[in-house]
């Protein structure tokens, strides 16, 4: 009788594992690329002083931060090729990932703009810059850093909906194991490395995510 | 139009079972979230260390990744249970978790002073805590709790990849069905952030009623 967990099978399948998790970091880094750059733009769009312009930005993150992930996808996986735009999965993927934490990210953009003081945008006012100068010289310089933990805990969370890449075809760290499962009638050993594997790489990330946290607050303060 | 009203009575019947499975998955991850978040905070090390393993194991770990292991690996061990057990109770461990640190966060927040003060009173420990700091970490609690029960709504489309026939699964069948599958997921889409504003309201209403004293 083979063993419940067999180490040679596990070393056997560990670099199929590693070559899906490139897949799956890939997809991590460049769709928190997308969220960190779209969410600042909606974040913007939503302080537009036009209501036609920041009542349906608000309405749309909020659609958006509370609507499964996976629907979303799923709509971009089907929805996207009847409309004449042919993607990959994997760029579906990304993109979908990229647009839902896009929500989230735009939602910690707003609280870091919230807490830079109102003086500084009356200073703004009063020395005659143009409302982009105020964003990007004197606005955002201060917003940004504060929330950088935030948006870090959120490049973790991603991570950690990845997974859901398989659900639309993508051949990630997930699919593999389960590709490697249904061949080899051994569910155990891939699962629980996939499982060990997120664990690991998570709690580095959280672990550099509050070592980032303590180095702003010692050194962010000294501007 | 017509065609809509066609589209909603399978996809309202998939509705009903994710509602089932989130609330069957929060009443679970509400005390699991408790004890584990008081478990962390015990004095005793073992105690704290077996709830920090669960807390780390199941917020540094993918949803969705929990639940094939426990749909797949379980069996193997000879553990056989039904889809939608496995879905309510990973989901459950999932959010308990996340629950866990609302719960701590929300303990350590209360004023040391209250603490102190029910000792000096003599109260027994359990007292204090059923007395004076529960109560007073309740209405901290209820901002995020909602959140995370938002959260566990969005999770419930998972369980659909384990084969539990919930909302976002009778989407996928409507979609091989009848091809229709603009209208179909915008409605999925819809119908979940209707629940989802739902929810809204309703912490919205607690927090309202708790803020007040």
């Amino acid at each position: 009788m083979t063993p419940i967990f067999d180490w040679a099978f596990a070393w056997e399948i560990l670099p199929a594992l590693g070559s899906a998790l490139i897949i799956t970091i890939q997809a991590t880094l460049l769709g928190m690329a997308l969220a960190v750059v779209l969410g600042l733009v909606l974040a913007m769009l939503r302080r537009v002083r036009s209501r036609w312009i920041s009542t349906p930005v608000a309405v749309l993150i909020e659609f958006v931060r509370s609507t499964p992930l996976l629907v979303q996808m799923y709509f971009l996986f089907y929805v996207l090729p009847q409309s004449g735009v042919q993607l990959s999965p994997l760029v579906t993927g990304i993109l979908a990932l990229g647009v839902h934490y896009a929500a989230y990210c735009a939602e910690v953009y707003r609280a870091g703009i919230e807490s830079v003081p109102r003086g500084q945008f009356e200073a703004a006012t009063a020395l005659n810059l143009s409302p982009w100068r105020t964003a990007v010289g004197v606005v955002l310089p201060q917003a940004i850093p504060p929330v950088v933990p935030a948006l870090g805990n959120y490049l973790v969370a991603m991570f950690k909906d990845t997974p859901l890449l398989s659900a639309i075809t993508v051949v990630e760290l997930l699919q593999q194991s389960k590709i490697i499962g249904s061949a080899t009638f051994r569910y155990t050993e891939p699962l629980t490395l996939v499982g060990l594997l997120f664990l690991l790489l998570s709690l580095i990330a959280a672990w550099g995510v509050r070592r980032l946290e303590a180095w702003l607050k010692k050194f962010g303060g000294s501007r | 139009m017509e065609e809509f009203a066609a589209l909603l009575p399978p996809l309202l019947d998939g509705l009903w079972m994710t509602l089932r499975i989130t609330a069957g998955a929060a009443v679970l991850a509400i005390p699991l979230a408790l004890a584990a978040g008081l478990a962390r905070l015990s004095t005793c090390r073992a105690i704290s260390v077996v709830a920090l393993v669960y807390i780390e194991t199941f917020r540094g770990t993918s949803a969705l990744v929990q639940l094939f292991w426990f749909y797949y690996v379980l069996p193997l061990f000879g553990l056989k249970l039904p889809a939608v057990t496995v879905g309510i109770v990973v989901l459950a461990a999932n959010a308990g978790a996340y629950g866990a640190e609302v719960v701590r966060g929300a303990i350590l927040a209360v004023a040391p002073g209250q603490r102190e003060a029910a000792v000096a009173l003599n109260m027994s420990s359990a007292k204090i805590l059923r007395r004076i700091v529960l109560p007073q970490a309740f209405p901290a609690m209820l901002p995020p709790a909602g959140n995370l029960l938002i959260e566990l709504l969005k999770n419930t489309a998972l369980v659909s990849l384990i084969t539990i026939t919930d909302l976002t699964f009778r989407g996928q069948m409507l979609r091989a069905e009848t091809l229709r599958t603009t209208e179909i997921f915008l409605m999925l889409l819809l119908l979940y952030f209707a629940v989802a504003l739902v929810i809204t309201a309703g912490i919205r209403l607690l927090e309202r009623r708790f803020r007040v004293r």
